[in-house]
């Protein structure tokens, strides 16, 4: 079991309470995935020409914040750092991609969690209460998110092994469920030059759908194949860099719940997440069918 | 009457009050408000009280009930009525997996849509759905009546044993051993009765198709084996 929520802004209204509205549905989920938590927040795009990485690392203090500018600014020229807690979204000149490959290769002590225009993508272990206090998710600004809590069933609890998960650039994958074929579409994946940093199955679907989609595929297409070549269970929230998609497998046999008002599109595995945001008792809410790709923004 | 605000109040309180009242006093009712999705909300009744929950649950509302009749005015989640015995369940909206699954008595009526797996391995309840139900309703169902107002999804009453299914829409497809019956009197009549104690009366028992079980599952036959 786990927990997965999502929430789409459809104007400028609920923009800066989007990190608030996104801790509340997170903890409500607490039940359903009390050994880990993460957000991904689509939020503070990245100036003309540059990206932003996001990158975790178990102890980082002023001091290391110090020298990481140091040599950061060694390799980039210039880095802008913004911390929160144990994460540093980096704002890096040129591809996102690329800058996040050469921080793994310099920095063997950082774990890219994401690289993108405006992704940023915060987790790790621990009570989803005590994860979005720790990030101050509270008051942060932005478009869209997606937060996952997670009972670990398929691999270990890490930080690392936490959702959500991001392969390609601004894209993100939150799932509930398991997938059988994980290792066979792993291996596959690999030769096609797709990079995993764990051996977690949702990895590999976020790392299948960054596949489809630099095959030239858009996102729904690239569902499309995904329920064609995934093998198991699953509900799946993804995020794009202006787009929001849900997907459940044909047995649907894991929960999702979509709701939609004039402000904000919401998906969650239950209800409960989605009463927290303002106007919940009047929207419009609907179970999401199975094998069916719904798609916002993009 | 009792109101529990489930804002204010624990879920443990409203159930325990629900399971203190005497199995006999017809007059007992209680009002739920807040329910904001939570769960097990009014379980495990053996008493004719009305409940009335005024807002949307979330998983196992009104699970093994007994007596009691609950409102739900709002949508219901997973588990909705399950293993209810007895009494009745009536759901405004609409619910989601597994309603009435193994259940072994009463009525439960869904004014919306109900989603998968709806009846599953019912033994005994009667279920009317006002709208469509999902895929693999009725799977393994044993005794009982499955009336279903809008469409059926694919695998309607896959191994099902003697429950009867009675669908006015589409079915999307017929599970393993699931085939149209014949509808005679006794079964317009059986349909009629149902659709009057849900309150769905626009409905013409005519409009409906039969379903049940062709009896080829019930003996091992080794054609049927890996």
């Amino acid at each position: 079991m786990c927990g997965i929520v999502g929430l789409y802004t459809k104007n400028d209204r609920l923009r800066p309470e989007l990190g608030t509205l996104l801790s509340s549905m997170l903890i409500q989920m607490s039940d359903r995935g009390p050994d880990s938590a993460g957000v991904a927040l689509y939020r503070n795009p990245a100036a003309e020409g540059n990206g932003k990485v996001t990158v975790q690392s178990p102890d980082l203090d002023e001091e290391s914040m110090q020298s990481l500018q140091q040599s950061l600014d060694a390799v980039f020229g210039s880095v802008s750092l913004t911390r929160r807690a144990n994460h540093v979204v980096i704002e890096v000149p040129g591809n996102a991609m690329e800058a996040a490959r050469m921080i793994e290769e310099t920095h063997t002590d950082l774990r890219v969690t994401s690289s993108g225009q405006v992704i940023e993508i915060f987790k790790e272990k621990g009570l989803p209460k005590d994860v979005v206090n720790q990030y101050r998710l509270d008051g942060v600004d932005g478009t869209h998110a997606l937060g996952h809590t997670r009972m670990a069933t398929e691999s270990a609890v890490t930080t690392e092994h936490s959702h959500p998960f991001s392969t390609g650039l601004d894209l993100c994958l939150v799932h509930n469920g398991s997938l059988s074929n994980h290792n066979h579409l792993r291996r596959m994946l690999m030769s096609e030059g797709i990079r995993f940093q764990t051996d977690n199955d949702s990895e590999v679907a976020a790392g299948y759908l960054t596949w489809r989609l630099s095959q030239g595929d858009d996102l729904e297409d690239a569902l499309n194949a995904a329920l064609r070549d995934l093998d198991g269970f699953y509900t799946f929230a993804i995020g794009t860099k202006d787009g929001f998609a849900v997907l459940r497998d044909p047995i649907a046999c894991k929960p999702a719940v979509l709701a939609e008002t004039d402000d904000w599109v919401a998906m969650a595995s239950e209800y409960r997440a989605i009463a927290q945001l303002p106007g919940a008792e009047n929207a419009r809410i609907w179970e999401p069918e199975p094998a069916t790709i719904y798609t916002w923004g993009g | 009457m009792k109101e529990f605000n489930l804002d204010q109040e624990e879920i443990r309180g409203l159930n325990q009050h629900l399971h203190d009242m005497p199995s006999t006093d017809p007059n007992g009712s209680v009002t739920v408000t807040n329910p904001a999705g939570k769960h097990a909300l009014a379980v495990g009744i053996d008493t004719p009280a009305e409940v009335t929950i005024e807002g949307h649950v979330g998983y196992y509302c009104a699970g093994m009930n007994q007596q009691a009749t609950v409102h739900i005015n709002g949508n219901a989640g997973p588990g909705l009525a399950e293993n209810m015995m007895s009494g009745k369940v009536i759901v405004s909206g609409n619910a989601s997996q597994y309603c009435g699954a193994t259940a072994h008595g009463g009525l439960l009526v869904i004014r919306g849509d109900a989603s998968s797996r709806c009846g599953i391995s019912m033994k005994g309840v009667d279920i009317v759905v006002g709208g469509n139900v999902g895929h693999m309703s009725a799977f393994m169902a044993q005794t009982g009546r499955l009336v279903v107002c809008g469409d059926a999804g694919a695998a309607l009453g896959d191994s099902i044993y003697e429950a009867r299914l009675y669908v006015r829409g589409s079915v999307a497809n017929l599970g393993a051993d699931c085939i149209e019956k014949e509808m005679g009197e006794e079964h317009l009549q059986e349909v009629t009765e149902l659709l009057e104690a849900a309150g769905m009366t626009d409905c013409k028992a005519s409009d409906f198709r039969r379903y049940g079980s062709a009896r080829q599952l019930y003996h091992f036959n080794i054609d049927n084996a890996y």
